[in-house]
């Protein structure tokens, strides 16, 4: 390729634009002064008073119960509607449908959640919050399954049978193995969206359990403090480690 | 010796396609026994139909069981056939080392670990394979992936083997020599083979039953050299082997072809639109004058191949050439003007009734 200096000018403009905001929360998540934006010199006690804080903690508490529990039932759930739709029900338009909640808007996502809750007369909760991370989390997992479905060869499960494995083992032993990456890395998807999800956890949880990122929200509007910083700068941490092992994971499989 | 499988009438279409349309065919205990045509002519669902994939629509497919009573194959599902497919891309299972599926059909059998074992050991031994035992299949060449998807079936020892198109992912080099091994290999274990392929040449030489298959039609069954000398119509004439057809017409005992009467065996055998096959080994080329000549035509061009060597002469009138093989070197340039002769027994004389004989 010829190189073409000014070509990469859009591209660095670009790419700053996006990790700035993020440079800034990380460096100032390591700065000793109180006041933001004033550099005073490196200091890590901002980790240290993360720990100590009462609501973060229980913050932190109530998401890694929410974000647990929707990953599993969603992972479960997801695979069985990707294998229900791709190798039993081929339906183009019921493959959409069933992959909509994944980008329909937050909002509105939200909204009609809170109305059948409402409906149903359920009372608002962690466990309502976990139910409608499911609702969007089966979705991710069932569009990353199903391409992996349409990947792989069908003659494996026939070669199953024919090797004398019946309906039930073959499922087990074939079909789930050869997906587990996709499985395993849609898991991982949900993890990650579940564990900073704010609008719909907003609009669906109890008062007296907020999630991580609805305590946040309630501290950030006295201001940002360099503990939030830190909170901010952990949670990226998380989520780059889960996406880049989800990548792996696939990669992986690839090569097979 | 009675058959081992029976298919009985089997008929299949996909919507308007008609996969199979009346196969009838008998396969023998022991046989190595081929399904031979082009591609799509429904060489793939007879064997999904008898390792139970796809259900005819009607027909039936029995096996003789040990008992010397027929069992009904469509009756039961693909893991309760004593049948085994080989699939035309292996089917290996990517999660498991080459141990592992091997012994995949023997567990569920439900034999003891320790049979399972020894039988895995065995039959790896045998395809060649025991160094390869830890290896997934991604690590395997295409030739290593063929004997692990072999072994994997011979070794629930099944009645009948199908194996769809065993080859054909193979370089040509190292398909010449899985022939062979193919050969020994069903001598060895003593299973019933049904190799499925659309390459004549290796149904020829592998095969001792051949059934050549035309648009879901079976066309005729015969052990090889049947087939070559004696093919049963124009399609298996044209398809298997090399030489040249001549579109004629045979009427009170003669045939003729370019306006003129043309021998070949047994011209009372059919009456109408005919043509005659002329092998390339059977014919030999000698001067024009010769009193003899029944053809005539100019070389287009010559092969030489060390010990034989072929022509291939134009002759007015016919669409394609004709090709003449013999011993030693050409002795003709391109250009001369041929004549050809050939004794009478050597022309096969085949009906051609789709043709209508005022048309050559
Ligand atoms: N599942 C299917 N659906 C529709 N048509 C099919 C299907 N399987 C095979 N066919 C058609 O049936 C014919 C025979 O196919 P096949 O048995 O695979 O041929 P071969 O193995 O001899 O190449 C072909 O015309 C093919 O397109
Ligand atoms: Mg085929």
């Amino acid at each position: 390729m010829p190189k073409v200096g000014w070509l990469r000018v859009p591209l660095v403009i670009t790419y700053a634009f996006l990790y700035l905001p993020i440079a800034v929360l990380v460096v100032m998540s390591f700065n000793a002064s109180k006041t933001p934006f004033i550099w005073t010199g490196f200091s890590t006690k901002w980790y240290g008073e993360l720990l100590n804080n009462e609501l973060i903690r229980e913050g932190f508490v109530n998401t890694m119960i929410v974000a647990v529990g929707a990953t599993i039932l969603a992972t479960v759930l997801g695979t069985l509607l990707a294998i229900g739709v791709a190798r039993y029900f081929r339906s183009a338009i019921v493959e959409a449908y069933s992959l909509a909640p994944a980008i329909i808007p937050d909002l509105a996502l939200a909204i009609g959640l809170l109305a059948l809750f409402g409906m149903l007369g359920v009372t608002l909760s962690l466990f309502s919050v976990l139910l409608s991370h499911v609702v969007f989390g089966m979705a991710f997992v069932a569009a990353v399954v199903i391409a992996r479905l349409g990947q792989t060869d069908s003659s494996l499960e026939e070669a199953s049978r024919d090797l004398g494995a019946g309906a039930t083992t073959t499922f087990v032993r074939i079909t789930l193995p050869s997906l587990a990456p996709a499985i395993i890395a849609g898991a991982l998807l949900v993890f990650t969206l579940s564990l900073d999800e704010f609008v719909i956890a907003f609009f669906t949880d109890g008062p007296s359990t907020p999630t991580l990122p609805i305590v946040i929200y309630s501290m950030v509007r006295f201001g940002v403090t360099p503990e939030i910083n830190a909170l901010a700068a952990l949670l990226l941490l998380v989520s780059f480690t889960i996406v880049l092992s989800a990548q792996r994971i696939t990669r992986l499989t690839d090569s097979v | 010796m009675t058959a081992l499988l029976t298919i009985d009438h089997v008929s299949k279409a996909y919507g308007s396609i008609q996969a199979l349309d009346d196969v009838t065919i008998d396969i023998r205990s022991n046989e190595f026994f081929a399904l031979l045509g082009p591609s799509g002519c429904g060489k793939t669902t007879l064997l999904r139909c008898i390792a139970g994939f796809e259900e005819p629509d009607a027909g039936s497919i029995t096996i003789d069981s040990t008992a010397g009573v027929a069992t009904d194959l469509l009756a039961l599902p693909p893991n309760k056939r004593p049948v085994n497919l080989m699939f035309q891309s292996y089917a290996l299972f990517p999660h498991m080392n080459v141990q592992r599926n091997v012994a995949y059909g023997l567990e569920r059998e439900g034999l003891p670990r320790s049979e399972v074992a020894a039988r895995v050991g065995e039959v790896l031994e045998t395809v060649g394979l025991t160094d390869k035992a830890k290896a997934r299949p991604a690590q395997l060449s295409g030739g290593q992936r063929q004997r692990v998807a072999l072994a994997r079936a011979i070794v629930k020892r099944p009645r009948l083997l199908l194996l769809d198109e065993p080859l054909s992912a193979l370089d040509r080099k190292v398909r010449a020599e899985m022939q062979l091994e193919l050969k020994r290999l069903q001598h060895e274990v003593g299973i019933t083979f049904v190799v499925v392929t659309h390459d004549q040449e290796e149904a020829m030489s592998m095969a001792d039953t051949i059934a050549v298959m035309h648009n879901g039609r079976v066309q005729q069954v015969a052990d090889p050299v049947t087939l070559y000398s004696r093919p049963a119509n124009v399609f298996v004439a044209d398809f298997i082997g090399d030489g040249t057809l001549i579109p004629g017409s045979a009427a009170g005992g003669t045939f003729t072809a370019l306006g003129r009467t043309l021998p070949c065996a047994n011209p009372a055998s059919v009456t109408g639109a005919a043509v005659i096959m002329l092998r390339p080994e059977f014919l030999s080329i000698t001067a024009v004058t010769d009193p003899e000549v029944v053809l005539e035509g100019h070389v287009m061009e010559t092969h030489f191949f060390g010990g034989s060597s072929t022509t291939v002469v134009r002759v007015g009138g016919l669409d394609a050439p004709v090709v003449i093989s013999s011993p030693g070197a050409p002795r003709h340039g391109v250009g001369d003007h041929v004549g050809m002769t050939w004794a009478a027994a050597d022309a096969v004389l085949i009906a051609d009734p789709g043709r209508d004989p005022g048309s050559s």
